[in-house]
């Protein structure tokens, strides 16, 4: 956990390029295998770690409230008052805390390392090392690209190392106020990122980022106090506890999902990631994927046992329900890969949030698997639309056309990436499949039709921009390749593991999801996923690899006649022009649709904003009024 | 055993018994159109003659999507047969889908372009109620297993009668019935020429037109389900339903012009919102 | 071999035509005549069909597109020229713009003459286009199968094998 916090200070020392690449590599290298090795290390078996020392939380403080002063300084420069004021409330909300009641509480566990926190730990020691391999080609061909923003190559480097430190942090502390810290250091991270390259419209939305994020912060501070003032405890496992013995527990509940939903871009907050665009490729990637968001999501399923079946959980499920459905919607309008990723993920997140709010055995284990899935995929799409960015100059999933002959590497990565996202062999699919019996047997129909409608909305977007990539253009040659070898390796592993994982899904199922969720719910659930189905999804996947082996043996054995396409006998030839009614050739050219008449993005966000603020504001007045 | 009987019964017989429904349906529709019609037996002949075609293409990878649909739509087949898990049909018959349509973009001819794009949005349309008529039957048996539902001692039908009706509604698409044809109708050759399929001949096109076979048979199992219950009448039942209802589709498909696709998408959602939603709502009252 | 004469499907193209033979071409299908009886699909599509019917005149500015359609036929297929004009020119045959008939671009089978074709006409047209279609496929049949015993006897020659024997033996089938 640590370690990336070196290789961070590194890096920002560190101008050299080679060197740079060198200690990039080598430690993405050590924190991936540093996450295997303790997953191989600490399987199966809870580790507790309680760190006695006084001068630790003092210097947390220290840098909390060095975070805020901060936060303050780049508010006044850039005339922001809604960031000072949000971080004016909450750091002096938790110093008064700590200072006054903080220090009569015991605390058994300040680190908990469980399988939950395992798995996050994978997600984000390899994906996220993986796209710190992909950073170092991609920063200097970016700059190559933009000449007009200022080199801070070390400084984005050193960022996304701090970025990785402070996840795990996240994910292995119980102590709510370490855990509410390392909250604040991605919140400070992300916005330092998506205003990297300092253009007018970058910094303003860094700071959209950072002032709902730091709302989100609020919440979590208040509900560290509320905890620790009413609960006499700091332990995020002791207040589950409490929930599941019958505690009421629903205010800081209430508040750190809450928390949660601001940092997973549900609606009303979804501007924030969409915003988050102007960014790097490689920062999208990882706030989308293994980082930033997932925290938000990874506080949810956390919580999941003490949401389920009360008003907390109805509002996070409800959120979640909405932005799945809307999002999915305003996806298909999107022309901008970057873009509809980005509502793709706001989407998947709603997914996710909507399973740890329902809090069932099934639903948690569907948001788990979604979790996993969804990280690889997303990642794996990032980086190949960052580098069909730079070998074609453009992200328009229009000028995507006939990729598989132009670029057939890329088009093989994306199409694994799309394919994983919602095709039926592949995981997302079983999650979510999973998650529709777990929504229909905790009698949530609203968010059964949810998820219904977005799935078909779902199938559409993915479809029609796979549709895209394997069109055959005529007349086009292959283009040079600009992909560098770090590239390579990066989209290869993922690749690697986005199909693996599908082999293996069992395995985590069996040994890792499942005795985790036993632990809250009980020993006496049978698996979610019966033996049966999983031997057909196995068989559905061998069918699906078998496909590029058998596509290259027809192919290849193939004698059929070439002709040309149907233009009403008026082709010019080469199925890419025709003859108009003048006698005069006519470039032919075949755009996707896009609906966004009737599917407007700015009509839904509207509406899941009105939705979702509704139901929010609802349930956290009858939440803290009961409370009051 | 019993299983694999079923499912060997179902690659062999599955393609005779879809092309002779499909037979008697352009019988029938000539019949309706006061005209004597082609021999029950002409599906056959067609096949058989396209397979005696010389293969053409728009370029080499196109026909291997066809390919690849058509192991997808028996594999879904075999999975509906057997007694597999309805949502795992479903998912294996989206995935069969999406190869014909990848096929159709592979080509990237206009008209195929076209066909693919609709065949896709009507994918959309009749998702979320094929979802709903599974998530009806697990609400009422508590299982997605279709040998159980098979199994189950009532007729399910009473319980869903609006998520049935959705089901016949859209329907229409999965059969391409007029007013729904928009992707590949056989009439529509002013505006589409053949859509998704234009760019496909010889024995592709006899492919896909098996496939479409297949596909029929065990759409009609889905109205099989409805009606079947446990006593010996349930499986008579649940075939002459089955010949109803392929009746009334036909009816469906001779009475009404083809619709725009706002239209579709448009009335099969709120039919899905309104029938399929209602009736789950009742479902769960019901259960309370 | 005998389900092209059960399945003849058919593409219609209207070359410059006075739209009369047009309307008798569509009358075949409608319930008075209904074509459909005997397996005939009209189905527009060039990739689809194995008898073109052609009915008016060819001229500079179609020719380019009949041909176009003719070659996107798979084989086997037959031409058929519906009514005088696709047959010789008809009326037309002077016309400053007009080539002639059909025969000026594409090889064309069948000649079904009549100022307008009558049904019954085009109908017995398409019967006879069935015979011409089973002779074509025979030959199509026996072109691969000659194409493969080429290929084969290349593939021995390069090998050095006694390849002279099955030459003569082939060059007695041939016509």
């Amino acid at each position: 956990m640590l370690f990336p916090l070196l290789a961070a200070g590194l890096l920002a020392i560190v101008r050299n390029g080679k060197l740079q690449g060198f200690i990039v590599r080598v430690s993405a290298l050590l924190i991936a295998s540093g996450s295997i090795l303790l997953a191989v290390q600490t399987f199966g078996g809870r580790l507790s770690i309680r760190v006695e020392s006084e001068w630790l939380s003092y210097g947390m403080l220290a840098l909390d409230i060095a975070m805020s002063v901060l936060i303050v300084v780049f508010a006044i420069r850039r005339r922001k008052p809604m960031a000072a004021i949000l971080t004016l409330i909450q750091t002096p909300l938790l110093i008064w805390f700590e200072l006054s009641n903080g220090h009569g509480i015991v605390i058994a566990a300040d680190m908990a390392i469980d399988r939950l926190a395992i798995l996050m730990a994978l997600i984000i020691g390899v994906v996220g090392s993986l796209i710190c391999v992909y950073t170092i080609p991609y920063m200097k061909e970016y700059h190559h690209h933009h000449p007009e923003f200022k080199d801070r190559t070390p400084f984005f480097l050193a960022m996304l190392f701090v970025f990785l430190s402070a996840m795990f942090g996240i994910v292995f502390s119980n102590n709510l106020v370490w855990m509410y810290f390392f909250w604040e250091v991605t919140t400070l991270c992300s916005f330092l990122l998506i205003g990297y390259t300092q253009k007018k419209e970058a910094v303003d939305n860094a700071f959209r980022a950072l002032v709902m994020n730091l709302a989100g912060g609020v919440g979590f501070a208040a509900a560290v106090v509320y905890v620790g003032m009413n609960l006499h405890t700091m332990e995020l496992s002791a207040l589950i506890e409490m929930g599941l013995k019958g505690t009421i527990v629903i205010v800081p509940a209430v508040l750190l999902a809450f928390a949660g939903l601001v940092k997973a871009a549900q609606m009303p907050f979804s501007s924030w990631l969409l915003g988050a665009m102007v960014a790097p490729t490689p920062s999208s990637a990882l706030l989308h994927s293994s980082t930033m968001v997932k925290a938000g999501v990874f506080l949810i399923i956390r919580l999941a046992p003490i949401l389920s079946g009360n008003i907390a959980g109805l509002m996070v499920a409800m959120v979640g329900g909405i932005t799945f459905l809307l999002a999915s919607l305003a996806a298909i309008s999107q022309t901008d890969a970057k873009k509809l990723l980005a509502w793709s993920t706001v989407a998947n997140l709603g997914l996710i949030v909507a399973c740890g709010g329902i809090g069932t055995y099934e639903a948690v284990w569907a948001g788990i698997l979604l979790i996993i899935f969804h990280a690889v995929s997303k990642s794996l799409l990032f980086l190949s639309v960052g580098t069909v960015e730079h070998n074609i100059g453009s992200r328009d999933i229009e000028d995507m056309h006939g990729m598989v002959t132009k670029l057939p590497e890329m088009a093989v990565m994306l199409t694994i990436g799309i394919a994983a996202m919602f095709l039926a062999p592949f995981g997302m699919l079983i999650s979510k499949w999973a998650a529709l019996r777990a929504f229909i047997d905790s009698d949530n129909v609203l968010i059964v039709m949810a998820l219904v409608f977005g799935s078909a909305a779902t199938l559409f977007y993915w479809t029609k921009w796979l549709g895209k990539i394997v069109a055959v253009l005529g007349r086009s040659a292959r283009l040079e390749n600009h992909i560098k070898k770090d590239e390579w390796v990066s989209l290869g592993f993922h690749a690697a593991i986005a199909v693996g994982l599908c082999f293996l899904f069992p395995v985590i199922s069996n040994r890792v999801i499942e005795p985790y969720l036993e632990g809250f719910y009980g020993t006496q659930i049978q698996s979610v996923l019966s033996a049966g189905n999983t031997n057909l999804v196995l068989m559905m996947l061998g069918m699906v690899l078998l496909m590029p082996i058998a596509m290259y043996v027809y192919v290849h054995l193939q004698d059929e006649k070439i002709l040309t396409a149907y233009m009403s006998g008026v082709n010019q030839g080469d199925n890419r022009g025709f003859t108009d009614s003048f006698g005069k050739p006519k470039d032919m050219y075949l755009a996707n649709w896009y609906m966004d008449k009737y599917l407007n993005e700015k009509t839904l966000s509207m509406i899941g904003i009105a939705a979702s603020a509704t139901t929010l504001a609802v349930v956290l007045m009858m939440a803290l009024g009961g409370a009051l | 055993m019993k299983t694999w009987m079923i499912v060997s019964a179902y690659i062999l017989f599955a393609p005779l018994l879809g092309g002779l429904l499909a037979g008697i349906d352009r019988k029938i529709t000539a019949r309706m159109q006061g005209r004597f019609g082609p021999p029950v037996l002409q599906p056959f002949y067609d096949v058989l003659k396209l397979f005696e075609k010389e293969s053409v293409a728009v370029n080499h990878v196109q026909n291997f999507y066809i390919l690849f649909f058509l192991i997808g739509v028996i594999f879904t087949g075999c999975l509906f047969f057997s007694g597999g898990d309805l949502l795992m049909v479903i998912f294996a018959l989206t995935l069969a889908n999406i190869f014909l349509i990848l096929g159709a973009y592979s080509a990237n001819s206009p008209y195929s372009s076209i066909g693919a794009l609709r065949e896709l949005m009507l994918m959309m349309a009749y998702e979320p109620m094929v979802f709903l008529v599974a998530i009806g039957f697990y609400m009422v048996t508590g299982s997605f297993g279709i040998s159980n539902l098979v199994q189950s001692n009532k007729m399910l039908l009473p319980y869903l009668p609006g998520i049935f009706a959705g089901f016949l509604y859209i329907l229409t698409i999965k059969m391409r019935k007029s007013p729904f044809d928009l992707s590949m109708s056989h009439h529509a050759h002013q505006e589409i020429v053949k859509g998704i399929t234009t760019e496909f001949s010889g024995s592709t096109l006899a492919l896909i037109e098996i496939a479409h076979w297949y596909e029929n048979l065990f759409l009609m199992g889905f109205i099989f389900l409805f009606f079947t219950w446990t006593s010996p009448w349930g499986p008579v039942v649940g075939v002459l339903a089955c010949l109803v209802v392929y009746f009334l589709e036909i009816l469906i498909d001779n009475s009404f012009a083809r619709a725009k696709w706002q239209y579709v998408l448009s009335s099969s959602w709120a039919v899905a919102a309104t029938l399929g939603f209602a009736n789950v709502v009742i479902l769960q009252l019901l259960q309370k | 071999m005998p389900f092209f004469s059960k399945s003849p499907w058919i593409i219609h193209y209207d070359g410059s035509s006075c739209n009369g033979c047009d309307i008798e071409v569509l009358a075949c299908l409608t319930p008075v005549y209904d074509v459909e009886r005997f397996g005939v699909i009209n189905t527009g599509n060039p990739k689809h069909a194995d008898i073109l019917l052609i009915t008016g005149s060819v001229n500079e500015q179609n020719k380019d597109v009949i041909w176009q359609i003719y070659n996107q036929m798979p084989h086997p297929k037959v031409v058929a020229a519906i009514g005088i004009c696709a047959t010789s020119g008809g009326i037309f045959a002077d016309c400053y713009n007009v080539l002639g008939g059909v025969d000026k671009v594409l090889p064309v089978d069948l000649y079904v003459p009549g100022c307008a074709a009558r049904p019954e006409a085009i109908i017995d047209g398409v019967v006879k286009a069935l015979g011409i279609l089973g002779e074509k496929r025979k030959k199509m049949v026996a072109r691969a199968k000659r194409k493969k015993m080429v290929t084969r006897l290349k593939q021995m020659k390069q090998k050095g094998g006694e390849s002279h024997v099955r030459k003569s033996a082939l060059s007695r089938h041939d016509p």
